[in-house]
């Protein structure tokens, strides 16, 4: 009884992660297996065979590692920034609210990813522009005389890219606000400790896990953008993504794109990897 | 002067919260050194006033003075006063000595010293060498001693102590309330106490407030709440009470004589507003009634059946019943004449007037009332 049991539950645990694995094997190692075939491969067709090159071509043209420096550079700022904003709303959807509005906070908080990011994109682009909504109101107010272009440039990109991560930064720091005890905050409180002093002492070594998680989300999520970059970016302000973007449709150059693709996951990869190290945590601890 | 020598005084504090009041009117002085309880059932208000003097609330009227210097406006991290939190608050992501440590950091004290304050303090509440284990590593009643220890290393005027024993088992609370007790003494800190089990208050305060509904029903020391309750609710909440309902035959000089509703006709002593013809409460301790008394003058008599026999040790309880079917507890002496007790035995029971008190009635249920009344 009990053994045939436990081979029903043993069948049934195959059949629940056979749809896990077999999205992960389509999805994710296939495709990495042929674009890591792809990026060893030498793209001329006078000498196919096996190559390093693409991967050289990457060390050795500064225009492509400086646009990966700065890339994941501005990621890291971007990061940084959406921390900075995310800890406090955080800390009032969880803590100071009644309950019944924290729901209703998160729900607007979603709101904007209802539409597509094109479209998010395409509003900031409505609001921001020379002949926008904002420039429209501050010549009407008399404040400015001439229009000011507040796109396509790097600060205004940076907004973006926060505005697009802000959620994913919250969700995870208000999901583990939530498990902090009120009482701590009121002992440090009564012990003597500033408003700062709590935060740096007992809220953010509390959050810590979340602060990871959201970390890594956000930083890779802007790492990998496309579309917010590229609409709301300088003209000289390129990133990486545009790089693989180029090699694979301006170019036709399949194998460069593929082994710049390799190498974002790789080098992200590192970072990430030196920051868990640098704030010692375990990528295990933080995922539970 | 006389703020001098009060740590604590309360001046008609009252909290609402929406039309509800949580503390009624309340005030207070507490005397420099002394270990003072406030005994209430759950829900009377009694962590709302803590927080009040801790500054976590607001008062709605009233003033809070430590040490003769008045509160209001004080924040919480100024005022010279520390709290026990109901279950204990320490720091998870910290150690004991880190734990302990925190408060003197905060203000300013230097790292080596006051690690060695901390040290100091650890080895003051018996746990030496604990100073690097994590919070997790403790014991309850470890934990429970570390909290009180980062509190007291900042030498508060008042130590708060909000039900600290609440999440303890029965036995370490036990043994805890005599260390509490003990140290009090040792540091000389004045303790404000809240708890809702009135052994807790009886056997470690100086003085008891006894509180209801927000208001204080009688402060006094802990031989005073059991011998003369002001209120019936302090005779009912403090200690055991059999309690009987009856109206008054007549009264003289504080004593009156009342016909409870099974027939007895008692003498006893009558408070206030006991007089002819009223409807009262007599509260009678089950250590008052001796059972087979050989001088029987002077005392009130009735007989009673032995229902069962509630065993614990030096503080054994009989369970008897009039024929009327109204149940008493009686406490079994301590002279092994009574060892081999059988249920349905009969017993002649007898009391001094004295030991029983008369209220008048409060409406409130109490054991006897049989819901008459309501
Ligand atoms: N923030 C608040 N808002 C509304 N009502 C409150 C609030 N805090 C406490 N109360 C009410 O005030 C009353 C007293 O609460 P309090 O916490 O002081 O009780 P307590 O005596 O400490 O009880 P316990 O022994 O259960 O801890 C309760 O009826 C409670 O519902
Ligand atoms: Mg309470």
């Amino acid at each position: 009884m009990s053994a045939s049991g436990m081979k029903q539950s043993r069948l049934a645990f195959w059949l629940f992660l056979a749809p896990v694995l077999g999205w992960l094997l389509l999805l994710i190692v296939l495709p990495h297996l042929d674009m890591l075939y792809m990026s060893l491969r030498s793209g001329s067709f006078s000498h196919p065979g096996w190559t390093l090159t693409n991967y050289q071509a990457f060390f050795e043209e500064p225009i492509y590692w400086l646009t990966f420096a700065r890339t994941a550079g501005y990621a890291v700022i971007t990061t940084a920034i959406t921390l900075v904003l995310g800890l406090p709303v955080a800390f009032y959807i969880a803590k100071v609210v009644r309950p019944g509005l924290s729901g209703a906070l998160m729900v607007l908080l979603l709101l904007p990813f209802w539409v597509s990011e094109l479209v998010r994109v395409y509003g900031w682009m409505i609001l921001l522009r020379e002949s926008g909504v904002i420039n429209f109101f501050l010549l009407r107010l008399g404040i400015i005389d001439t229009p000011i272009e507040m796109l396509y440039n790097d600060a205004t990109m940076i907004m973006g890219l926060v505005y697009t991560s802000m959620l994913f930064m919250v969700v995870p720091l208000v999901s583990v606000m939530e498990s902090l005890d009120d009482s701590l905050v009121e002992a440090a409180y009564d012990l003597g400790a500033s408003r700062l002093c709590i935060w740096r002492t007992i809220i953010i070594p509390h959050s810590k896990p979340g602060i990871t998680s959201g970390c890594i989300v956000v930083f890779m999520l802007s790492l990998g953008n496309y579309l917010t970059p590229n609409l709301m970016g300088g003209k000289n302000s390129l990133w990486f993504t545009e790089q693989i973007y180029n090699q694979f449709i301006a170019s036709f150059n399949w194998n460069q794109g593929s082994a710049f693709g390799f190498l974002l996951l790789a080098l992200s990869s590192v970072i990430v990897w030196a920051g868990l190290k640098l704030t010692r945590q375990k990528l295990g601890e933080v995922a539970s | 002067m006389e703020a001098m020598t009060n740590d604590l005084s309360l001046r008609s504090l009252t909290k609402r919260f929406g039309d509800f009041v949580a503390v009624d009117d309340i005030s207070l002085d507490v005397p420099t050194g002394s270990f003072f309880s406030i005994l209430g059932p759950s829900g009377c208000g009694k962590t709302t006033l803590l927080r009040m003097v801790a500054g976590f609330e607001e008062p709605t009227s009233g003033t809070i003075s430590i040490r003769g210097r008045d509160m209001a406006n004080v924040l919480p991290n100024e005022r010279p006063v520390n709290l026990v939190f109901q279950h204990l608050a320490l720091f998870p992501m910290m150690t004991v000595a880190e734990n302990i440590a925190f408060g003197l950091r905060r203000r300013g004290v230097r790292k080596d010293e006051s690690r060695t304050r901390a040290e100091a303090m650890l080895e003051r509440v018996g746990l030496p060498g604990y100073g690097d284990k994590r919070i997790a590593q403790l014991s309850g009643g470890q934990r429970q001693r570390v909290a009180i220890a980062r509190c007291l290393v900042l030498e508060p005027s008042v130590l708060l102590l909000d039900e600290p024993l609440g999440a303890l088992d029965l036995k370490l609370r036990e043994q805890m309330k005599v260390e509490l007790k003990k140290l009090q003494a040792k540091v000389g800190t004045t303790f404000i106490y809240i708890t809702h089990d009135q052994s807790e208050a009886l056997v470690m305060s100086d003085r008891v407030a006894v509180m209801n509904r927000g208001r204080f029903e009688q402060v006094g020391t802990p031989q005073e709440l059991y011998g003369q309750p002001a209120t019936p609710f302090v005779a009912r909440f403090v200690g055991d009470n059999n309690a009987w309902a009856g109206t008054v035959e007549s009264a003289a000089d504080g004593e009156v004589v009342l016909r409870t509703d099974e027939g007895f006709v008692f003498r006893a002593r009558g408070m206030e507003g006991c007089g002819a013809g009223s409807r009262v409460n007599l509260y009678l301790r089950p250590e008052a009634m001796r059972l087979d008394p050989k001088d029987t003058s002077n005392l009130n008599m009735f007989r009673v059946t032995l229902k069962a026999i509630l065993f614990d040790g030096a503080n054994s309880r009989l369970l008897t019943v009039t024929e009327q079917g109204h149940e008493l507890l009686v406490r079994l002496p301590q002279n092994r004449t009574f060892d081999n007790l059988e249920p349905g035995r009969e017993f002649a029971v007898g009391w001094n007037p004295s030991s029983g008190i008369c209220f008048v009635e409060d409406g409130a249920d109490c054991r006897g009332l049989d819901g008459e009344d309501a």
